[in-house]
């Protein structure tokens, strides 16, 4: 048996584990740092709670009402501004794999350098220009720049153009279903493992853009969860209350997207594949 | 219009034709399916880079004593020129390339080793590791660096207690050693999804070509160094040019820390001090200039970096 375990393989993973160990230490120190008190946050080791009081942290946090409120935002704001990116930049990158135009690959040009512009350049002229229209404080001047995904587009397209045979197309055509029908019945169908990463992509990007919401709300009514963390956050140093809320809150939002990224790991993959490796 | 009215009588026989022939004009129905899309790509990405880049050409006038409103004037280059002077602003430029760095070395061997430990033959509990792994990328910057911050701050740290314990350096937010606690977050964030990039990249390769390698009397070093690697060169290439970018706009890592240290100043990165200007100032003009400068500073690098590395071999996309 143990000749079997060679040198290696021990380093190998040796190596493994520890790299496991650094990535779950935040994740493991905030899951117990949320059962414990402030004065115990500051007055015990950090990876041990002797008194652990996690009903009373989740009633506090969810006692404040708006710390709910922020995580309904936050899936609002990703939720549906990933469903209208997902099928906008479906139907355009499906248009632009089957059927040539003129100017199409000068409009594909302009989404590959949208590719390559972070939502972060984005955040600061969205603002002059919604404040401009004097939509900024809405609900919408945080959802509406959501909906634009050039990665999608791209996705959509090279996945269209491996995945989804011409000739299929042409039978379609024969038999005598419609252009929108074909893209319903047989576009979307043979695409949706692109439409799922192109979702998880999106939401995933709403949901951490910090920028945006902070210089378009002012109301904490309309704050997504990430905006409502750091206020807390800013204001622990006239009240220590706070680091409890905010160390709690973390735990709860951290705790809420990790799940659902595990769950859905497989479609990552998928994505990432088609995403990554050079047609 | 006409597509319309040529499709509707006789379609039998007329579609095909049509699309064998591959008539070039937009279609109404392909405009119905790009034209969602390309009026939302005007809209909230198109008109704010040409807003800020035309408000970046003009400057609030205020009349000396203040008594009139104050006026919007013409100011060509000046914004630019008081950008590019301020001594604040090009320090933190600096500052991000040097961070840039520090960064894009560290996340490439990171995610590099990662993916070759877990392709490696040796490897055990794959699926195990491949969600830790990943996992943190599933956490907002925000809360990754509140999480940080918190394992940086003496009251709060185990990890602090730990090194303090061993007699080793512990103080993450000096500083001299600030850049590195960010860099660190964005490691912790991407690495992962780096990683799985690279494993995707990797399990396109035939495994037949490790056993002919392993034939020839190669052993798992030597197949990672010589086959592996170059063979991951192209989705290399794409992590460098996206963590390139991405550590050009550094923001919400120093923003949550700033209250943690004084190593952080509210204009320690380009975007901050964008940032700054727009709200702590009430310049959108100037704001404006540096939100374009910083624009412009993250097409030039990681164009000319795709440049320089499709020079060198093959295209990368």
């Amino acid at each position: 048996m143990v000749n079997r375990i060679r040198p290696g393989t021990v380093v190998v993973l040796a190596l493994l584990f520890a790299a496991a160990a650094y990535f779950l230490l935040p994740v493991v120190w905030v899951l117990i740092a949320a059962t414990k008190s402030t004065a115990d946050l500051f007055g015990t080791f950090g990876l041990w709670s002797p008194d652990p009081q996690l009903g009373q942290n989740l009633s506090r946090l969810f006692g404040t009402g708006v710390f709910g409120r922020w995580i309904v935002n936050s899936f609002l704001y990703a939720g549906l501004g990933a469903l209208a990116a997902t099928l906008l930049s479906t139907a355009a990158g499906y248009a632009m794999a089957k059927y040539p135009f003129t100017g199409r690959e000068a409009l594909f040009n302009l989404v590959l350098a949208g590719v390559l512009v972070p939502p972060t350049v984005l955040a600061l002229p969205t603002y002059l220009i919604f404040s401009e229209a004097g939509m900024t404080g809405t609900f919408w001047s945080v959802l509406l720049p959501g909906i634009v995904s050039p990665f999608g587009v791209y996705l959509a397209r090279i996945h269209a153009n491996a995945a989804i045979p011409d000739a299929l197309l042409e039978s379609a055509r024969l038999d005598g279903a419609g252009e929108y029908r074909i893209f319903v019945s047989i576009g979307l169908k043979i695409m949706s493992p692109a439409l799922v990463t192109i979702f998880l992509f999106q939401f995933i990007s709403i949901w951490n853009n910090y920028f945006l919401p902070l210089v378009m709300l002012s109301d904490q009514n309309l704050y997504p969860v990430t905006l409502g963390l750091g206020l807390w956050n800013s204001q622990t140093f006239r009240d220590p209350a706070f680091f409890e809320l905010t160390v709690t809150g973390a735990a709860v939002s951290a705790l809420l997207l990790v799940l659902t990224m595990a769950s859905l790991q497989r479609f990552w993959r998928a994505g990432l594949t088609a995403g990554s490796v050079k047609e | 219009m006409t597509g319309v009215l040529q499709r509707t009588p006789g379609t039998g026989t007329g579609a095909p034709a049509q699309a064998r022939r591959r008539p070039r004009r937009l279609r109404p129905h392909v405009l119905v399916f790009v034209a969602p899309f390309f009026t939302a790509f005007a809209l909230f990405f198109l008109a704010p880079i040409g807003y800020a880049i035309y408000q970046s050409f003009f400057k609030l006038t205020s009349s000396g004593l203040g008594l009139t409103e104050p006026t919007v004037d013409f100011a060509g280059l000046g914004n630019y020129v008081t950008a590019l002077t301020d001594e604040a602003f090009t320090g933190s430029v600096v500052r991000v390339l040097v961070f840039s760095a520090i960064e894009v070395p560290i996340m490439v061997v990171c995610a590099l080793g990662l993916a070759l430990l877990l392709d490696s033959a040796r490897a055990r509990f794959r699926a195990f590791f491949r969600v830790s792994y990943f996992l943190p990328y599933g956490v907002p910057g925000v809360i990754a660096s509140l999480l940080w911050g918190f394992l940086y701050v003496p009251q709060t740290s185990p990890l602090v207690d730990l090194l303090a314990a061993a007699g080793l350096p512990h103080d993450f937010l000096r500083a001299d050693t600030i850049l590195l606690a960010i860099a660190n977050i964005a490691t912790w964030q991407f690495a992962g999804y780096n990683m799985l990039v690279l494993i995707a990249g990797l399990q396109a390769v035939p495994r037949e070509l490790y056993e002919a390698a392993r034939v020839d009397g190669a052993g798992e070093l030597r197949i990672a160094w010589h086959i592996k690697i170059p063979l991951v060169r192209a989705p290399l290439i794409l992590i460098t040019v996206f963590t390139l970018i991405g550590t050009l706009q550094l923001f919400v890592e120093p923003l949550i820390l700033k209250p943690m240290t004084t190593a952080i100043t509210s204009d320690y990165t380009p975007n901050l001090a964008a940032y700054n200007q727009a709200f702590g100032q009430a310049n959108t003009h100037l704001a404006s200039a540096m939100a374009t400068l910083i624009a412009i500073m993250a097409f030039v690098i990681s164009f000319g970096f795709l440049r320089l590395v499709n020079r060198k071999g093959n295209r990368a996309w």
